[in-house]
C-alpha cells in the first residue's frame, strides 16, 4: 500500500525535475562540454583551458580577479572581526539597530552602488571636486576607474556580509575563559593571541570562502563602474558571451568553468569550516540567542551577494 | 560573553563603520534633490525635479512595470512548482532531502555570469531557441531563488509539523489533495510569503542574468538605471534613491511578518 501511495505523489515532483533539469543542470552540464570543444566543432579536447592558460589576456584577468578578491577579502574580515568585536560590547538593542543598518546597505549593491561611487569619489564626484577646492592632494593620485578605486567599492559590499557572518561567533567565546586566562596571567593581546582568535578561526575562513566567493562572481558593481576597461574575469566571460549572440563560446565556457572551480572551491572551503565551527559553538551551551526575528532576516540576506 | 558597557574604542570604531556605510547612500539621497552640487559640502539648491522628469519619463514606467511583472511571474512560477515538490520530498522522501540539498544550494556556488554562459548555450539555437525571450528570463529567475523557496517552504512544514497534520486529515477522512489544499497550505501560508517576499525582493535587484541574457531586449529596473548613469547623474540617483527605498519598505515589511509569526523559527 506504501508504495502505492509513493507513485502518485511523484507526479508531483515532475514539475520541479524538469524545471531544474531545464535551467540548472542542462546548462551547467553544456557549457562544461562546450569547454572540451576544439573551435573547429570536433573531437574533445584540453585546448581551450591550455589557450587560456597561455593567453596573456586571460592570465591577467584571472590574476586580476584573484588578487581583488582575496584582497578585499582580507580587508573585510580585518573590518569585520574588529566591528564585530565592538557590537559585542554593546547593549543587545543597539547591537540589533547596528546590524539592521548594515543588513540594510546590503542592500545596496550592484549598478546603484557603483554609481555612488561615482558621485562621491568619480572624475567629478563631489569628494573628488571637494579636496581638488581645498587643496588636498592626498587622493590627487586616487583614480575611482582604476584597480584602487574598484578595490574600495568591493570591500564595501563586503563589510557588512563579514559582520553579519562573523559576529555570531563571537559570543562563543565565553567570559570565563577571558577570566580563566587572566587568573592565570594572560594580557588581553595574548588572550586573543592564543584562545581567541584560534576559537575563531573556523568562522574566519568561512566566511573568507564566501567573501571571496562573493567578490569573484561579482560582475554588476564591475560592469557598472570600469565597465571593459579593466580585465576581471567575471568581465571578460561576459564580454565573450555577449548579448544572445555567443561570440567566443568555447573561450567563455572555459573561463566560466574556471571561475565556477574557484567559488565552488571557497564555498566548500565555508561548508567545512561552518561544520567545524557548529561542533564547538554547539558546546558552547549557554551563548546568548540574538533576537529570532533578527536573525531570520539576516540569515538568507547574508548569501544573496552570491548571486550578483 | 556578558554586556559590560562600551569603552571609547568601540564606539568610535562603529561610529566610523556607520559614517562608512552610510555616506554613499545619504549622498546618493542628496544628489536626487540637489539642483547644483559642486565644490560645496552641501547642494545648494533644493529641488523635486528628478523626481517629477522621472516619473514623466515613460521608459523609467515601462522598466518599472517589466520588473514588478517578470519578478511576480518568476515567484508564482516558482510557488506552484515548489510548494508541492518540496511538500512530497519533506513528506515522503526524506531521504532525498541531502540531493535536494545539493541541488539547491548550487545557485549560491555558481555565480550568475556562469550559470548566464550555460543558458545561453543551452538556448541560443537548436529546437529551443528561446534566446533573448522572458521565458528564459522566467527560467533563469526560478532558479536564482531556489534557496530561498525550498528554505522557506520547508522550514514552515516543519514549524507547523506537517506530517501529523497530514495524518489527522487523513484520518477525518480527507484525500491526500484536500489535505494538502486546505489542510497544510493555509497553515504555511504565513512563512511562505515571507520566502516568496524576500525572492521578490532579490528578484528585484538582480542584473547580472537580466543584462547577459535579455539585456538587448527587455528593460528591467536595473538595466534601465544602468542606461541612465551615464547620461544624467541627478535623475539616476533620483531612480536608485527610489528603488532602494522601495527594497527597504518590503523589507519592513518582511521584518513585521516574520515578527508577527512569533516563536516561529524560520
Amino acid at each position: 500500500m506504501k508504495q502505492n501511495r509513493r507513485g502518485g505523489v511523484i507526479l508531483a515532483l515532475i514539475p520541479f525535475v524538469l524545471m531544474v533539469l531545464a535551467f540548472q543542470l542542462v546548462p551547467v552540464l553544456s557549457m562544461v562540454s562546450n569547454s572540451f570543444h576544439s573551435g573547429d566543432g570536433k573531437g574533445i579536447t584540453f585546448g581551450n583551458y591550455v589557450h587560456a592558460m597561455q593567453s596573456a589576456y586571460y592570465m591577467q584577468a584571472i590574476k586580476n580577479s584573484l588578487f581583488i578578491s582575496i584582497a578585499s577579502s582580507v580587508a573585510g574580515i580585518a573590518i569585520g572581526l574588529v566591528c564585530a568585536y565592538c557590537i559585542t560590547r554593546f547593549t543587545p538593542a543597539v547591537r540589533d539597530r547596528v546590524l539592521m543598518v548594515s543588513n540594510m546597505t546590503s542592500n545596496f549593491a550592484g549598478v546603484p552602488l557603483a554609481f555612488a561611487y561615482i558621485i562621491l569619489l568619480g572624475n567629478n564626484g563631489i569628494f573628488t571636486l571637494l579636496f581638488k577646492d581645498w587643496g588636498w592632494d592626498v587622493f590627487a593620485g586616487f583614480n575611482l576607474y582604476s584597480w584602487t578605486g574598484l578595490a574600495l567599492v568591493y570591500v564595501y559590499f563586503q563589510v557588512p556580509l563579514s559582520l553579519l557572518l562573523l559576529y555570531p561567533s563571537f559570543y562563543g567565546i565565553r567570559e570565563q575563559w577571558r577570566e580563566a586566562a587572566a587568573l592565570l596571567g594572560a594580557g588581553r593581546w595574548q588572550f586573543w593571541k592564543t584562545i581567541g582568535l584560534p576559537m575563531l578561526a573556523p568562522a574566519i575562513f568561512g566566511t573568507m570562502g564566501i567573501l571571496f566567493a562573493n567578490a569573484m562572481g561579482a560582475y554588476a558593481t564591475a560592469y557598472a563602474l570600469v565597465g571593459g576597461n579593466y580585465n576581471l574575469l567575471a568581465v571578460r566571460i561576459g564580454s565573450l558571451v555577449a548579448g544572445n549572440v555567443v561570440t567566443q563560446p568555447e573561450m567563455g565556457s572555459t573561463l566560466a568553468v574556471l571561475l565556477a572551480l574557484t567559488t565552488l572551491l571557497a564555498v566548500y572551503l565555508n561548508h567545512v569550516m561552518v561544520r567545524r565551527s557548529g561542533r564547538f559553538v554547539a558546546r558552547a551551551a549557554d551563548k546568548p540567542q540574538p533576537k529570532a526575528s533578527v536573525v531570520r532576516r539576516l540569515r538568507p540576506r547574508a548569501r544573496e551577494e552570491l548571486g550578483q | 560573553m556578558n554586556t559590560r558597557k562600551a569603552g571609547l574604542a568601540p564606539r568610535v570604531l562603529i561610529l566610523l563603520l556607520m559614517v562608512y556605510l552610510l555616506v554613499p547612500l545619504l549622498a546618493t539621497g542628496l544628489y536626487a534633490f540637489a539642483q547644483d552640487w559642486q565644490n560645496s559640502l552641501l547642494p545648494r539648491a533644493w529641488t523635486f525635479d528628478w523626481f517629477i522628469q522621472m516619473f514623466q519619463d515613460l521608459r523609467f514606467m515601462e522598466a518599472l512595470w517589466t520588473s514588478l511583472y517578470l519578478c511576480l511571474i518568476s515567484v508564482v512560477v516558482s510557488l506552484v512548482v515548489m510548494l508541492p515538490a518540496v511538500f512530497v520530498i519533506t513528506m515522503y522522501f526524506p531521504r532525498w532531502e541531502s540531493l535536494m540539498k545539493g541541488i539547491v544550494v548550487l545557485p549560491y556556488a555558481v555565480p550568475g555570469v556562469v550559470a548566464a554562459v550555460g543558458l545561453i548555450r543551452t538556448y541560443s539555437s537548436g529546437p529551443l531557441n528561446i534566446a533573448g525571450t522572458s521565458y528564459l528570463l522566467v527560467g533563469a529567475y526560478f532558479v536564482v531563488i531556489l534557496p530561498y523557496m525550498y528554505q522557506g517552504i520547508r522550514n514552515s512544514l516543519l514549524t507547523v509539523s506537517a506530517a501529523e497534520l497530514l495524518q489527522a486529515a487523513e484520518l477525518l477522512g480527507a484525500r491526500r489533495r484536500q489535505a494538502f489544499m486546505n489542510v497544510i497550505l493555509p497553515n504555511i501560508w504565513p512563512g511562505v510569503m515571507v520566502s516568496a517576499l524576500l525572492s521578490f525582493s532579490v528578484l528585484f535587484g538582480e542584473f547580472v542574468l537580466t543584462n547577459m541574457l535579455v539585456g538587448g531586449h527587455i528593460q528591467t529596473i536595473q538595466i534601465y538605471l544602468y542606461k541612465r548613469v551615464g547620461e544624467s547623474g541627478h535623475l539616476a540617483s533620483a531612480i536608485a534613491i527610489s528603488y532602494f527605498v522601495f527594497i527597504l519598505v518590503l523589507s519592513m515589511v518582511l521584518m513585521k511578518l516574520g515578527k508577527k509569526m512569533g516563536g516561529v523559527r524560520g
